[in-house]
């Protein structure tokens, strides 16, 4: 069971944001058995906004985007998608696993598996179809690709697939766990302006998990930075780089410099408010 | 995976040639044989012909048989399926079952048949209960294995999208543990073959086991090598139709396998 936060902070005050704020952990703390591995988790993400959770491989990421998603139950603490106490998978919080090889239906094909969790939740087949195709169209898929097996697919068009799952499946809030993290470079860069697109371009709100810092400052309009053990908020940082992005151009900036260089102290574990 | 990419004229000739050979050797080593235990091939097959070649020898000698096998290894497979999806999804019940099931699938199908007799008597439900208590068992446990083996990611995604427990159970469950029970269901009808047969020894007055043993029981050596000669030809087109039905809902996993191989 999950517990109101020790910190009494006000319900009144969450219900006059949750109009804005999409998803919001409350002090939130797991253990598994004795050992803590997130404590005090806190921190808010705008509706319509990229927002990256950011730290090192073991910080207990994929633990709080458990959390996150209702897949598994805090300790302590409490997560809120818009308003609403998170106890369970929410409707209309979707899901990209890092593993796309494995998140696929093997006896599928691409159309069925972007269609299915529109049919589980009772879309007649007809719309669920229409859904699907426009879903994979946005990710650059065509019906051809769609008839196919996804395991017919490079890892980079499988991971595609699992976006568009979860696109066809509207989504208010998007998690993803690690999603470029098995993809080579180049599928890399293509798969993260592909996000930042949709994301504009759809008004998604996307909660990305990742260890890797240009990755986080690059697509983030708010990088949440986790440090420690266990791990908390080391800070929060926004980030000004406007809607129009790019990998190059983006990247060599001195701002994007600026800010890489804060959030890798944030994460390396010089914690605290300042800047 | 060779085989499937010949061409299907060069697939049967390199699955006949054997029984061919066989036979030829077989028709002409028998052929000068007065031994009344081994009758030349020449008059077997005439007998076989009579007794089987014919609308009124299927009907009396085949159709029987076929009905129990059907209604056997049917309840065997569904059984096996249900039972074994439930096992296999709730790990606790199936480590409290497991030393019973164990024992009891170590019971020959087979030894069984007097206690069966006492049971249910000696008509058709014997005959039937006792087929699919034989086949059961493959099926039951490759299902439970294939269950158990299903991606835990898969539960995940069924979780996140809030799947209902039917839609999990159609659309994650059983196809994913599909090539598993393909698999039991191959041994599962082995089984159900040779259980029909030593039932159809028992109060039946018609099929292949009883038509064997009268054969055999009135000295007609022809007819008794003939039912064999039957037997072996339904057990390969049986099989074949098994394999027929698993390439179809299998596809994908058969593609799978061969891309798998291909990629080392």
């Amino acid at each position: 069971m999950t517990v109101i936060g020790s910190s009494g902070t006000p319900r009144s005050s969450a219900q006059t944001e949750s109009r804005d704020i999409a998803l919001e952990a409350r002090d939130l703390g797991h253990a598994y058995g004795g050992r803590e591995v997130l404590a005090g988790v806190d921190f808010q993400v705008r509706r319509g906004t990229f927002a990256c959770l950011v730290g090192p491989s073991g910080v207990g990421k994929t633990t709080l985007l458990r959390c996150l998603s209702g897949l598994q139950s805090s300790t302590s603490g409490s997560v809120y998608v818009g308003g609403d106490i998170v106890n369970a998978p929410m409707p209309g919080v979707a899901l990209v696993f890092q593993d796309y090889s494995r998140s696929l239906m093997p006896w599928s094909s691409v159309l069925h598996n972007v269609m299915l969790p529109l049919r589980a939740n009772g879309i007649s087949k007809q719309i669920a179809r229409a859904k699907a195709t426009r879903a994979l169209a946005l990710v650059g898929l065509d019906d051809v690709a769609g008839q196919m097996y996804p395991w017919q697919l490079s890892g980079g068009m499988q991971q595609r697939v699992a976006i568009a799952r979860a696109l066809a499946y509207e989504p208010s809030l998007l998690l993803m766990d690690e999603p470029f993290a098995s993809v080579d470079a180049y599928t890399r860069a293509d798969l993260e302006d592909l996000m930042l697109t949709l994301q504009r371009e759809l008004a998604l709100t996307v909660v990305l998990v990742t260890h890797d810092i240009d990755e986080a400052v690059y697509l983030s309009d708010q990088v949440i930075a986790l440090n420690g053990r266990p791990a908390q908020v080391a800070d929060i940082v926004e980030v000004p780089l406007g809607s129009a992005r790019d990998q190059v151009t983006t990247k060599s900036t001195a701002e994007f410099a600026e800010l890489r260089a804060r959030v890798h102290g944030l994460v390396r574990g010089s914690r605290g408010k300042s800047s | 995976m060779k085989r499937s990419t010949l061409r299907w004229p060069a697939t049967v000739a390199l699955e006949l040639w054997l029984p061919v050979l066989l036979l030829a050797l077989w028709w002409f080593l028998s052929a000068r044989s007065k031994s009344v235990y081994f009758p030349p091939l020449s008059s077997i097959l005439t007998s076989f012909a009579h007794d089987w070649l014919n609308p009124a020898g299927l009907a009396k000698n085949l159709l029987p048989s076929l009905e129990l096998l059907g209604l056997g290894f049917g309840l065997a497979v569904a059984g096996g399926v249900i039972i074994g999806v439930v096992l296999g999804m709730v790990p606790r019940l199936e480590d409290a079952t497991r030393p019973l099931l164990e024992i009891l699938r170590a019971i020959p199908g087979v030894a069984l048949l007097p206690i069966f007799i006492v049971l249910f008597g000696i008509d058709v439900q014997m005959k039937v209960y006792l087929i699919a208590f034989g086949a059961f068992w493959p099926v039951l446990l490759n299902t439970i294995d294939g269950v158990r083996g299903i991606e835990p990611l898969l539960n995940e995604v069924s979780r996140v999208f809030r799947f209902s427990r039917v839609r999990r159970l159609f659309s994650i469950v059983v196809p994913g543990a599909s090539p598993q029970i393909f698999a039991g269901a191959r041994t599962a009808l082995a089984i159900s073959l040779i259980i029909l047969v030593v039932s159809e020894t028992v109060g039946a007055n018609g099929g292949i086991g009883y038509f064997l043993l009268n054969a055999q029981r009135s000295f007609a050596i022809n007819s008794m090598w003939g039912a064999i000669v039957a037997l072996g030809i339904l057990g390969y087109v049986l099989n074949i139709a098994f394999r027929v039905i698993e390439r179809y809902a299998l596809r994908w996993h058969r593609l799978q396998q061969a891309r798998l191989e291909s990629q080392p």
